[in-house]
C-alpha cells in the first residue's frame, strides 16, 4: 500500500452494537446511486423497459429467497425484514405502479423506481401515530436495490469475504445482514443509521460490534485501511498509530473483564468507600423493561412514565387497562416502592385522539398538569386506577410540571375527590399514599419551601429543569449545544432546591438525565442528593463509580466547583476529579458508556 | 365475479390488539397468510380500503393499537380466509 496515503482520523457516530475491534476495510458500494431521466421517444423501447424492470425485481426476489434459505439462527427472528421486500416487489401498488409509470409516462424504468418510491414514501409521512411511523418499513432500500441491478452494478455481495474485515459502507441492507457470517465480519461501520434500525437490531443479534450514523465513513474510508472499531463510544479510528493499537488493545482486554465484574456487583447496595448508602431506582416506560431493572439491582422504580399507553392506542385507554398495566408493574416490583407519574402529554408528545390545538409554544402550553387540570374526567380515571393498583404493593403518585401552590391544591382537590368516591363504592386502595411532585420548573424551586407543605417528596427533573432555566430547546439544533447540566446556573438552583428541602424536612431525589450521567454523579453526591433514578442500563456502572467515591470528599469537592463562574470551568475540575479519584478501568468503561458526559446533545 | 352464486361472501370485524399496532411485521404477516387463500380480501377502515394481498396498503391505513377494521373476503374459501386471519389477530400477530 502506498504510505504516503496512510492519514490517521477519528470518526464520530452512534454505537449501534456494543464491542472494541480492530481490523482491516472491506469497502462495499452501498452508495446512492445517480440516475438519469430518459424520456422515451421510441414506442417500441417502452416494452424493452417494462421488460427489464420486471427481469430486475425478478433477479433480486431470486436473491431473497435465497437469502431466507441460508439465514443464520441468530437471524431469524429478522426473518420477516427478508419477507416485506419480497412482498413490496409483488405489490400491486409498487410493481403495478413503476410498470404504468413507464407506459404513460414514456420513462425509463430507473426514473420510473424513483417515482413510485418517492410516492409512496410519501404516503407514509400522513400516518399520524408516531410509533407506527417510524416502525414502516424501508422502501427507499427496495428501491436503490433495484436501481443497482437495473444499472448493472449490483455491486460486492457479503458472501464472497474471506478475511477477517470490517465492513464498511453507505448503508446495508437486511439482506446484506443475513449473508454476514460472524467469524469473518469483525465489525460494521456505515454512514446511515440510528441505534434501532434494522441493521443494527441485527447486528445486536450477531453480537457484531458496529458503529453506524458516521455520514461519510464510506467516502474517506479504503479497502485494506486499518481501522479501531469501538462500539460503544461509537468511535471509528483510522490508521492508527502503534500507541493508539497498544493502548486499544490493552483496553479492549481490561474492558471486557471489567464489564462482567461490574454486572456481576450490580445487585448488590451502593455504598460509597466512607459508607454512605445511596439509594438506586429505575426508570420505567415499559412493563417489559422491569425484568432488566431488577437484574441491574434496582431497589424500585423512581419513574413509572405513564404516557406510553395513552399515546400508542388509538383511543383514551379504559380504566380497567390502566389499573391491569399498574398493577402488573407494583407486583413485580414488590416489595420495592414504584413511583407512578401522571400523564405527562403536550408539547411535543400528543395522542391523535386528543384533539390539541397547535400551540406556538407547546413546550410553555398546555401540557402535563395542566392538560390535567383542564381535562379532569381524563385524570380522574388515571387516579383511579393508578389507587387501585396500590392495593397490590408500594406506590407513590407523582405529579408532573407543578409550577406553583395553588396549582399543587387544585391537584390535591381532585385526587381527594377520587379517593371520597372510590370509598363510598368500597374499592380497596393504600390510604397513606405518599404524593410528590417533579421540580421542573424554575418557579417551582423558587416556591419550593410552600410546596413542601403540600407533599411528601419531591422529584427533580433536571432534563426539562435545565431547559427552563436556561430558556433553551434541546432539540433546537441551533441552541440545542447551550444546553449545559455544569452551568454554574444550574448548580446553584440545585443547591437552592437541596437547601430548601433540607430546611424542610422533605425527601428529595432526582430521576432526569443527570441522575444516569457518570459525569454529573460527583457533583449530585457532592450538593448531598442520596436518592437517584435512572435507565436500566446505566445502574451498574452509576453503583460502581458510587463504591469508589467518597461521599465526604464529594462534599469537599462542591465546594470548590460551586465558585466557579462558567461551565467550562466545571468541566475541566469535574474531569479532573473523576480521573483522580476513579481508577483507571472505571474511567475507561465510563467512556465506554452510552449517554456519558451527554452535556451536549448529539 | 360478485354475481356469482358459488361465491361466498364473509365479512367480520376484528381489533388490532398487539401493542405497536400494524407496522411492517404485522402488515407482511397478514400479506403472507392473504396469499394462501384464492378469495379477493379487502380490508377497511373507516371507509378507507386496502387489499390484503398488499403490504403496501395495508400499512398507509395507519392502524394503532385498539383499531377496529372490517375485513372482507369473497370467493370459495372465504370462510377458511376468515379464520386464518381472525386466528392471527387473536394472537397479537404472534409478538407477545
Amino acid at each position: 500500500m502506498d504510505t504516503e496515503r496512510i492519514q490517521t482520523d477519528t470518526l464520530h457516530g452512534i454505537g449501534a452494537s456494543p464491542g472494541i475491534v480492530m481490523g482491516r476495510a472491506y469497502h462495499i458500494d452501498r452508495a446512492e446511486v445517480r440516475i438519469f431521466y430518459h424520456y422515451l421517444l421510441d414506442e417500441s423501447r417502452v416494452d424493452n423497459e417494462v421488460k427489464r424492470f420486471m427481469d430486475a425485481a425478478e433477479w433480486i426476489k431470486e436473491e431473497l429467497r435465497k437469502a431466507k434459505e441460508s439465514i443464520p439462527a441468530e437471524l431469524k427472528d429478522h426473518v420477516y425484514v427478508l419477507d416485506t421486500h419480497m412482498l413490496i416487489l409483488s405489490d400491486h401498488n409498487f410493481f403495478d405502479a413503476v410498470i404504468e409509470q413507464i407506459r404513460i409516462g414514456h420513462i425509463n424504468a430507473e426514473w420510473a423506481v424513483k417515482k413510485t418510491v418517492t410516492k409512496i414514501q410519501e404516503s407514509f409521512k400522513k400516518i399520524e401515530d408516531d410509533y407506527l411511523r417510524e416502525r414502516v418499513l424501508d422502501i427507499g432500500q427496495v428501491g436503490q436495490r433495484l436501481l443497482r441491478v437495473l444499472l448493472g452494478s449490483p455491486s460486492g455481495s457479503l458472501k464472497d469475504i474471506a478475511d477477517k474485515v470490517i465492513i464498511v459502507a453507505h448503508d446495508l441492507t437486511p439482506e446484506d445482514m443475513t449473508q454476514i457470517k460472524a467469524n469473518r465480519v469483525q465489525g460494521i461501520v456505515t454512514d446511515i443509521g440510528g441505534r434501532t434500525s434494522h441493521m443494527a437490531i441485527m447486528a445486536q443479534s450477531l453480537e457484531i460490534p458496529a458503529v453506524v450514523g458516521l455520514r461519510q465513513a464510506s467516502e474517506v474510508i479504503v479497502t485494506g485501511d486499518h481501522l479501531i472499531l469501538d462500539g460503544g463510544a461509537g468511535l471509528v479510528i483510522i490508521n492508527p498509530d502503534a500507541d493508539t493499537i497498544q493502548r486499544y488493545q490493552e483496553r479492549k482486554a481490561r474492558f471486557e473483564l471489567y464489564q462482567e465484574h461490574v454486572h456481576g456487583q450490580s445487585r448488590l447496595p451502593a455504598v460509597t468507600r466512607d459508607g454512605q448508602e445511596i439509594s438506586i431506582m429505575a426508570n420505567l416506560e415499559m412493563i417489559s423493561e422491569a425484568a432488566a431493572a431488577l437484574d441491574y439491582g434496582a431497589e424500585g422504580v423512581g419513574l413509572y412514565r405513564t404516557e406510553y399507553h395513552y399515546l400508542a392506542s388509538a383511543k383514551l385507554p379504559r380504566e380497567d387497562e390502566l389499573f391491569e398495566n399498574y398493577r402488573e408493574v407494583v407486583e413485580s416490583m414488590k416489595p420495592r416502592p414504584v413511583i407512578i407519574r401522571t400523564l405527562d402529554v403536550g408539547g411535543d408528545k400528543v395522542a391523535g385522539y386528543m384533539e390539541m390545538k397547535p400551540e406556538a409554544n407547546p413546550v410553555l402550553g398546555l401540557r402535563a398538569i395542566r392538560f390535567c387540570l383542564r381535562e379532569p374526567e381524563i385524570f380522574k380515571t388515571q387516579l383511579r386506577a393508578i389507587l387501585r393498583a396500590s392495593n397490590y404493593g408500594w406506590v407513590k403518585i407523582l405529579f408532573p410540571m407543578i409550577s406553583s401552590v395553588s396549582e399543587m391544591r387544585a391537584v390535591k382537590d381532585i385526587y381527594h375527590q377520587v379517593c371520597q368516591e372510590m370509598d363510598r363504592q368500597q374499592i380497596p386502595f393504600d390510604k397513606n399514599i405518599s404524593l410528590g411532585i417533579m421540580i421542573e420548573i424554575p418557579s417551582a424551586v423558587i416556591m419550593a419551601d410552600a410546596l413542601a407543605k403540600e407533599v411528601e417528596f419531591f422529584s427533580i427533573g433536571s432534563n426539562d429543569l435545565i431547559q427552563y432555566t436556561m430558556a433553551i430547546d434541546r432539540v433546537n439544533e441551533y441552541v440545542a449545544h447551550m444546553y449545559k447540566p455544569f452551568h454554574p446556573a444550574i448548580l446553584r438552583m440545585l443547591h437552592q432546591l437541596v437547601k430548601t428541602s433540607e430546611q424542610a424536612g422533605i425527601k428529595l431525589s432526582i430521576c432526569g438525565e443527570m441522575a444516569g450521567d457518570p459525569m454529573c454523579l460527583p457533583i449530585l453526591l457532592g450538593l448531598g442528593i442520596t436518592d437517584l433514578s435512572m435507565n436500566a442500563f446505566s445502574i451498574p456502572i452509576i453503583k460502581q463509580i458510587i463504591r469508589e467515591t467518597s461521599f465526604t470528599e464529594s462534599k469537599e469537592f462542591f465546594k470548590r466547583i460551586f465558585k466557579c463562574e462558567t461551565s467550562g470551568q466545571v468541566n475541566t475540575l469535574v474531569f479532573e476529579h473523576m480521573s483522580r479519584i476513579l481508577s483507571r478501568d472505571l474511567m475507561n468503561q465510563i467512556f465506554n458508556h452510552p449517554g456519558s458526559g451527554d452535556q451536549s446533545p448529539q | 365475479m360478485a354475481d356469482n352464486p358459488e361465491q361466498l361472501e364473509i365479512n367480520k370485524r376484528l381489533e388490532v390488539m398487539n401493542k405497536v399496532g400494524l407496522h411492517a411485521r404485522a402488515a407482511a404477516k397478514i400479506a403472507l397468510k392473504s396469499k394462501e387463500f384464492k378469495s379477493q380480501i379487502i380490508i377497511s377502515k373507516d371507509g378507507v380500503s386496502a387489499d390484503g394481498r398488499s403490504i403496501l396498503d395495508i400499512l398507509t391505513l395507519n392502524c394503532p393499537k385498539g383499531t377496529y377494521l372490517e375485513i372482507r373476503a369473497k370467493g370459495e374459501d372465504a370462510r377458511e380466509v376468515i379464520e386464518a386471519l381472525t386466528q392471527l389477530f387473536h394472537d397479537k400477530f404472534e409478538e407477545e
